[in-house]
């Protein structure tokens, strides 16, 4: 062998815009606000707009963050996704309904136990039928992504048919607990109270599931799992297991987004689910498949878009999400945050 | 000779249609640096991934200390005590360095005193220690993915070309390592086609042709019959 000195590495200092591109698009979220500023003539309008949008952008993340882990990791598509918002919606409206006295008091800390429970139930009922739902329909198509779509479509239709054999074919108008009903004022700007209680507990959830995926060793075997699943198998992880936590846990968490959504709307039906899929998948593959902090950001991209849109041109509102996606996926193929997977 | 700590017998491995390994048949000694040899494409790569569970041995069967592990899952056969470094290199890019180790420390916590040995045997692993293991440089990432399998205490080492495409500074730095680990009682089985380190580390070599050993025996026997590598690998000593 030949000798050499010894290999002694430095690394180059970065230009401005070589540090400033991984912070690119939470950079794209803040121009769009002040994008928003501009263009919205009262500045009330555009603080009301940007408070429903980060509520919105909050809720779909909250439902897509499940399926971008489960995709990043297993390398499963999951059409049958939105089943679980449907039935975490319909489950979390039923305790509701049931603690109606609490609901209906005009008590802040009694409204918040009830929807505690509510949303308990639901991620708990979403939770269990997302094991089953791996077990039975996900586990035998591993690594056909034609039999994922045409199997897990046909989950959801399943599952549809049995919410309207359990609670009838009816949608379900609701309306949210007493306090949370109206608005707070702020700045002149109407504050709907829900939106703000539907931003804070997107925010818990963000914060929780990056500091797992960050600070936890699971949290590493993730994020390791979903660059690549092989090497982490050979270093001595059960991925096969991980994956069936992260299954359950993406469809708890769906069906907390189905409780939040269901609120959000004031109605529930059985297609719910499926009706919010085309913005959870936006949201996934802006976001870079398998990236949780892009799915955030994409989440709070498609919110804002949608609301601004909407208050500007509404004839525009339905396509706006859609010109997003293209624009993205110009600026970046891979998404936003895209996972290097191995190949 | 003692029992030994790897043994192949008459192992098949098909990947889709092809049929890449056709009856291997391998002894890896304990405690000594076992080198697999052979032309680009005739299954060294492929017996590594066998034995380590990626792919599945159709026939034939891998013992490992004395347990049959042919049909066991990867993590299993990793758990049993079995460390592996991809050709690939396999290091997770989004995750810094320090969690790379982390992830490798599969038993619990970090060993400290293995840890400082590891920076003394690689230290621009302690220079880049909280840096994303994606921008680490090509020789740093080696020594990253070699590090990260020799982080625990392990029985057997399975090596894929670590010096591939390296400068010689680093190879220098790899070979190095790979003897350290050595002197530390553990077995290795390393796949290498830089025929200078070959020599430098082999006990014994294996020479593999068309999904078959070709030829087993002493290293010091290989590198110097200058007939046996031209008829077995295609090389000349002339190129080294």
């Amino acid at each position: 062998m030949s000798a050499a000195p010894e290999h002694a590495p430095t690394m180059a200092k970065m230009s401005l815009t070589e540090r400033l591109a991984p912070h690119a698009p939470i950079l794209l979220v803040i121009a769009l606000i002040l994008a928003g500023l501009v263009a919205i003539p009262a500045t009330s309008s555009w603080l009301t707009l940007t408070v429903s949008g980060l509520a919105m952008g909050m809720m779909i993340f909250i439902m897509a963050s499940g399926l971008t882990l489960v995709f990043g990791l297993m390398d499963v598509i999951n059409f049958g996704h939105g089943a679980f918002v449907s039935v975490g919606a319909f489950v979390g409206v039923s305790f509701l309904l049931l603690l109606e006295r609490m609901t209906g008091a005009p008590n802040l800390l009694w409204n918040l136990t009830a929807l505690m429970v509510a949303i308990v139930g639901a991620m708990g009922a979403t939770g269990v039928m997302g094991w089953a739902f791996e077990r039975v329909i996900v586990k035998p198509v591993y690594g056909h992504h034609l039999k994922q779509i045409l199997v897990t479509m046909g989950g959801l239709i399943v599952v549809e048919q049995l919410i309207i054999v359990l609670w009838g074919p009816e949608e379900i108008y609701i309306t949210r607990p007493e306090a949370l009903k109206g608005a707070i004022t702020f700045a002149g700007a109407a504050l709907e109270k829900y939106r703000l209680v539907a931003v804070g507990i997107g925010l818990v959830v963000f914060l929780a599931m990056r500091y797992t995926l960050r600070r936890t060793k699971i949290g590493l075997i993730v994020r390791a799992g979903v660059e690549n699943g092989e090497m982490v198998q050979a270093l001595g992880y059960n991925l096969r297991m991980v994956f069936i936590g992260v299954f359950v846990a993406g469809s708890a968490l769906a069906g907390l987004g189905g409780v939040l959504w269901g609120l959000y709307q004031e109605v529930i039906t059985a297609h719910m689910g499926n009706q919010t899929m085309i913005l959870v998948f936006i949201v996934v593959i802006i976001g870079g498949l398998g990236s949780v902090e892009g799915c955030f950001i994409g989440a709070l991209l498609v919110g804002l878009m949608q609301n601004y849109v909407a208050f500007l041109e509404p004839k525009a509102a339905l396509i706006s999400n859609i010109a997003l996606m293209v624009a993205i996926l110009m600026w970046r193929p891979m998404g936003m945050i895209p996972v290097v997977k191995a190949k | 000779m003692s029992d030994p700590i790897l043994k192949l017998d008459n192992v098949f491995t098909n990947i889709a249609q092809y049929h890449i390994l056709q009856g291997v048949d391998l002894t890896v000694p304990r405690g000594e640096v076992t080198m697999l040899l052979g032309r680009n494409g005739v299954g060294k790569t492929t017996t590594l991934r066998t034995i380590i569970g990626h792919w599945r041995a159709l026939q034939g069967s891998v013992l490992f200390d004395g347990q049959d592990i042919t049909k066991l899952p990867t993590p299993a056969i990793a758990r049993a005590g079995i460390g592996f470094v991809p050709e690939d290199m396999g290091i997770f890019a989004d995750l810094t360095v320090e969690e790379n180790m982390i992830l490798a420390a599969v038993s619990g916590a970090i060993d400290e005193a293995r840890l400082q040995w590891l920076f003394t045997v690689f230290p621009a692993l302690e220079t880049f220690w909280k840096k994303d293991a994606g921008t680490l440089s090509g020789g740093q990432k080696q020594m990253l993915s070699i590090a990260r399998a020799m982080i625990e205490e392990r029985a057997l080492y399975l090596i894929d070309e670590p010096t591939k495409g390296l400068a010689p500074a680093i190879i220098t730095t790899m070979a190095r390592a790979i003897k350290e680990l050595k002197d530390q009682g553990a077995s290795i089985l390393l796949v290498e086609q830089n025929f200078a380190v070959a020599k430098a580390l082999g006990d014994t070599a294996n020479v593999m042709d068309d999904g078959r050993m070709v030829w087993s025996g002493q290293m010091s026997e290989l590198a110097t019959n200058a007939e046996l590598q031209e008829r077995l690998m295609g090389l000349s000593m002339e190129a080294h």
